[in-house]
């Protein structure tokens, strides 16, 4: 990561009609990869978030179905648990570098910022480790009659 | 300069953008947060029935339920004012269409929360016992 980076993003004059100036957007570098990176998952979790909340929540009784052998039925389709692990990826990298801007704008001392980043950081990569393992390992048959 | 009321005291100075500024940060914020726990106890599921059923026997609290409620909203929220967020940022032109998009993106959010707190609201009383 480079030290010179600019603080906060640049503002920059925009297209469109004569008068109408955009929101500011990062001119480059790793900040500009992260704005764009933001807005193409954000769409994905449009369909994987609120489709898993939508299913999970709201609709069939919600979350009162929800018992292991809803879940070992509902992972024997590879469709849902890729779903799942894709959700659980995507929400990771988006949520833990929404907080990293978020401390940006609210921790202003270097080390303490490096610190609090670091710490979000490590709980993300640690939660990627679970829920990788657990999606892709998880057997059913360990317990027979369950499913 | 003198300042005006709306000078001090408010985000933003009172941009129209304020409150869905907040809004989203507060949504995400919860979002994650909730994320950190759910990944733990899903995780249970791979210590047997015994342990998963009882760990998710905390969702079917009346009380958790209305949290969960709030979820529902928060991640609703958040993704359709991210969506309103894209269409500034993409088509900057849009921009002269501020309060209508704004407003549309909060009358959709409004529109899909009504279904969503009865069908919602029905488990929560179910499971408070007032049915």
């Amino acid at each position: 990561m480079s030290v010179e980076a600019p603080e906060r993003p640049i503002p920059s004059p925009r297209g469109g009609p004569p008068g109408v100036r955009g929101r500011e957007r990062p001119v480059g570098g790793f900040e500009l990869w992260s704005w764009l990176f933001m807005r193409i998952s954000g769409l994905v979790l449009l369909i994987l978030a609120v489709g898993h909340v939508l299913i999970m929540h709201v609709l069939d009784e919600g979350v009162d179905r929800v018992n292991f052998g809803f879940v070992a039925a509902r992972w024997q389709s590879p469709f849902w648990r890729t779903w799942d692990w894709a959700l659980l990826v995507l929400a990771l990298i988006h949520g833990i570098n929404g907080l990293r801007i978020i401390v940006q704008d609210y921790v202003r001392w270097p080390a303490v910022r490096f610190a609090v980043d670091m710490a979000f950081f490590v709980i993300g990569f640690a939660l990627f480790v679970l829920g990788t393992v657990v999606v892709f390992t998880f057997d059913p048959s360990q317990w027979p009659g369950t499913v | 300069m003198a300042k005006r009321k709306s000078d001090v005291g408010t985000l933003y100075k009172g941009s129209p953008g304020q409150w869905s500024w907040l809004l989203h940060r507060i949504t995400g914020v919860a979002v994650i947060l909730f994320l950190f726990a759910h990944v733990v106890d899903t995780a249970v599921v791979g210590w047997g029935p015994e342990a998963y059923n009882r760990v998710v026997a905390v969702y079917h609290n009346w009380v958790v339920k209305l949290l969960e409620l709030g979820l529902v909203a928060a991640v609703l929220y958040h993704a359709i004012n991210g969506v309103k967020i894209m269409v500034f940022d993409f088509w900057p032109s849009s921009a002269r269409h501020m309060k209508g998009i704004a407003l549309a993106s909060t009358i959709i959010f409004v529109l899909s929360m009504i279904p969503i707190t009865i069908i919602m609201g029905n488990g929560i009383l179910d499971s408070a016992g007032v049915f």
